[in-house]
């Protein structure tokens, strides 16, 4: 196939495609939701999962079952996904099972900035770092392949601007061929009690050094440059900024970050008289190659935060320890759009002056003036437990005022647990749930969900799940289902009865995304949404 | 800087007024002219109105796929509003390229046309931009087709060589063009 210009995740999916995937499965979030989406666009078997941790579960069955799995999330993902990632290391895979995990340093769009190569180390799975899209492509096929050979998850870790950079992506000539799926029973291989996670644990520790001492792995080193003033170890998109900013430096490319090669970076570092690790986030790779005995200098500490660029590099390279320009005016900041339903809910909830444990997605913008009418804001589904938790320990009057809320998709996510920690555990005065079905995942840019009742391409589902139902099959009695946009006074009201009963209440304020309905008539043809 | 001869372009304005889009067209027009281009920006919050920005960079050997700070050499801005927050993403010689560069476009009387034209801005303004770079206009016309659905084609492809060949023509008049400069 010609060239192409593609994003990292573009190629990601192409990657997917060409390397026979045969399930591609995850939950969305900014940088990496549109692997998935191109990925079906491409004809690829692809589908959202409630949230991460089933996402990576149903991609191991897949790799249990002798085919090619893909599962995406952003790196916050992988602490959801984390219980299933720790033994899939043990139990291992039959075929490819590749992780493709979007970090964002300098969080673009996320509560945290934290580095997914931490995982790779602590679960021992092997770890590639694209630093553009042609090496997303490339990487992707290799993890791959890696995973299949050492029989191991691969985590393909992925950052703002390697998923969302465009630049020319040349595919392989052949696709690979899709292994035929097969079930091969492996009881002490695959079933995690003590006596068979013993010797598992020894045979993944085998396996990672043997990758770490593999030839094989040879596609993921690149060197350029001569000089032996100035080396450079760098990895993902660092490598790009350091050709830009030192462009007289020797260069040692490193694509496999765990386990890293330390024999090629040894021999580097020898042949400088000066070598400097760059990396994107936290001083990782620096700490394993200092780990290793090898004599080399990283980044200063305010470097670990915020993205890197040519310019900061420069700074790093030529020990500028001055302080960093402070970043312009910002332009506007996002807001909920003019006609979102949103609006109205976190206008009662303010004139109501409750004490709202909130939760991640478009309506934590209700934080934001004129509103301000959020208190809290964790992590997805934390609103209904930590929410729960105030209940418990307020004096009443103030316990009274506790509402938790929580948007459709973030409600299927994690918020589930939390309801069911409600009906079980129910604080003194009672607890009010409050779920804002926009029947869309807004946030992330409109992605179906199970209770939209759409499946990722937004053809209809089997089935929709009916928060309703839940509560009621919960043992929750008072359930309650209002359209805020129509009338925000009826949704006043029953807050406030809430409120005043004392007992377990969920209302369910629902009223489409008005973004998603003008996406969803285009896309079903009744309508045209904006043009250029 | 290494190579001299890269272009670095930004883009910026407004989630949902077509930033992205705009930026693919230009990526795609230098691509398909032949050089090797990186294209980068930062989305995921912009449907409600957040401001966006996208850098095109192109030419002979580009590494970041990020425009430096005060380096840009163009400009291109689709509401006035957003010109403050950008400036200092320019270069010193750098051209600012604004809606005050298309007025053509806001003078249709008709309010069914006058809507048509102001989605049209992006196009209109990488039209003003083509008449400064070397890029073939076969490349744009492709890269528009390529970029945006086909039901809007013909319109974009109009307003795209009526923008050029305007733009073209007060170059040549003012030795500057009506993109404007930098001061
Ligand atoms: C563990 C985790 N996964 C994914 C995300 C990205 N993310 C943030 S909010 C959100 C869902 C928003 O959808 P919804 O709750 O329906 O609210 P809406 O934006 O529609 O108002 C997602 C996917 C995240 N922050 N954390
Ligand atoms: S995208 Fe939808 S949910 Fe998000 S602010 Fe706009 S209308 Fe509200």
């Amino acid at each position: 196939m010609a060239t192409q210009l593609l994003t990292g995740n573009e190629a990601v999916a192409q990657a997917a495609l060409d390397g026979a995937v045969s399930l591609g499965t995850g939950y969305p979030g900014t940088p990496s939701t549109e692997i998935l989406e191109r990925f079906d666009a491409l004809g690829g078997r692809a589908q959202w999962a409630p949230n991460e941790k089933v996402a990576l579960e149903v991609g191991l069955g897949v790799a249990f079952a002798n085919a090619r799995a893909l599962v995406t999330m952003k790196h916050v993902g992988l602490n959801v996904a984390a219980d299933p990632l720790f033994s899939a290391t043990h139990t291992g895979v039959a075929q490819g099972l590749v992780i493709a995990v979007a970090d964002d340093p300098g969080m673009h769009s996320s509560q945290n900035e934290q580095d997914t190569r931490h995982y790779a180390e602590a679960a021992g799975a092997p770890l590639l770092e694209p630093g553009d899209a042609q090496q997303a492509y490339d990487y992707t096929l290799q993890a791959l392949e890696l995973s299949a050979r050492y029989q191991l998850p691969v985590i393909l870790r992925m950052t703002t601007r390697v998923c969302h950079s465009k630049s020319p992506v040349r595919p392989r000539e052949a696709r690979m061929e899709a292994p035929a799926p097969r079930y091969e029973r492996d009881i002490p291989g695959r079933v995690m009690i003590p006596a068979y996670a013993r010797p598992a644990h020894e045979r993944l520790r085998e396996r990672l050094e043997a990758l770490a001492g593999d030839q094989a792995p040879a596609a993921l080193l690149r060197e350029e440059g001569t000089s032996t003033a100035l080396g450079i170890v760098a990895s993902g998109v660092a490598a790009a900024h350091a050709r830009e900013a030192a462009p007289e430096a020797r260069l040692l490319e490193v694509g496999m970050s765990y386990p890293a090669p330390m024999g090629p970076i040894r021999a580097f570092a020898e042949q400088v008289e000066r070598c400097v690790v760059l990396e994107e986030g936290d001083p990782y790779l620096y700490r394993a190659v200092r780990a290793a005995g090898i004599e080399v200098e990283g980044k200063p500490e305010p470097f670990r935060c915020g993205e890197l660029t040519a310019d900061r590099v420069r700074r790093i390279l030529e020990r500028d320890g001055r302080p960093e320009p402070a970043p312009e005016a910002a332009g506007e900041p996002p807001r909920l759009c003019a006609d979102c339903s949103h609006r109205r809910v976190f206008q009662v909830l303010s004139r109501l002056e409750c004490i709202v444990s909130g939760d991640i997605g478009c309506y934590t913008l209700g934080v934001m003036p004129p509103f301000e009418a959020m208190d809290t804001c964790v992590c997805m589904g934390a609103s209904v437990s930590v929410g729960l938790g105030l209940r418990h320990a307020l004096p009443a009057e103030q316990a009274r005022r506790v509402v938790s809320v929580i948007g459709d998709s973030t409600f299927v996510h994690t918020g589930i647990n939390g309801l069911v920690e409600m009906a079980y555990n129910p604080p003194n005065t009672g607890h009010v749930l409050l779920i804002l079905d926009n029947d869309t995942t807004a946030m992330t840019g409109l992605q179906e969900h199970p209770g939209t009742g759409r499946r990722l391409d937004h053809r209809p589902a089997e089935r929709k799940l009916r928060y309703e139902a839940l509560a009621l099959a919960m043992g929750i009695t008072n359930v309650h289902t209002v359209d805020p946009a129509e009338s925000a006074e009826e949704l006043e009201r029953l807050v406030r009865d809430c409120l005043a009963s004392e007992e377990l209440a969920v209302i369910v304020a629902r009223h489409p995304c008005s973004l998603a309905s003008r996406r969803l008539a285009a896309f079903q043809g009744e309508g045209e949404s904006s043009g250029s | 800087m290494s190579g001299g001869t890269v272009t670095s372009v930004v883009i910026a304005g407004l989630g949902g007024q077509g930033i992205v889009t705009a930026s693919d067209i230009l990526a795609e027009a230098a691509f398909r002219a032949g050089h090797e281009v990186k294209k980068s920006e930062i989305h995921g919050m912009s449907q409600r109105g957040g401001s966006v920005s996208s850098d095109v960079r192109f030419g002979g050997r580009v590494h970041s796929p990020m425009v430096p700070l005060g380096a840009a050499d163009y400009l291109i801005i689709s509401e006035s509003t957003q010109v403050a927050p950008n400036r200092h993403r320019l270069a010193p010689h750098g051209r600012l390229i604004t809606p005050a560069a298309v007025p053509q476009l806001f003078n249709e009387e008709d309010p069914r046309r006058a809507a048509q034209a102001a989605k049209m801005v992006n196009v209109a303004l990488l039209a003003v931009l083509s008449a400064h770079l070397e890029l073939p206009e076969g490349c744009w016309l492709a890269a528009i087709r390529a970029t945006l659905p086909e039901r809007l084609h013909a319109m974009n492809e109009r307003v795209f060589r009526q923008a050029r060949g305007l733009e073209t023509i007060f170059a040549s008049l003012t030795g500057g063009g009506r993109g404007g400069r930098a001061q």
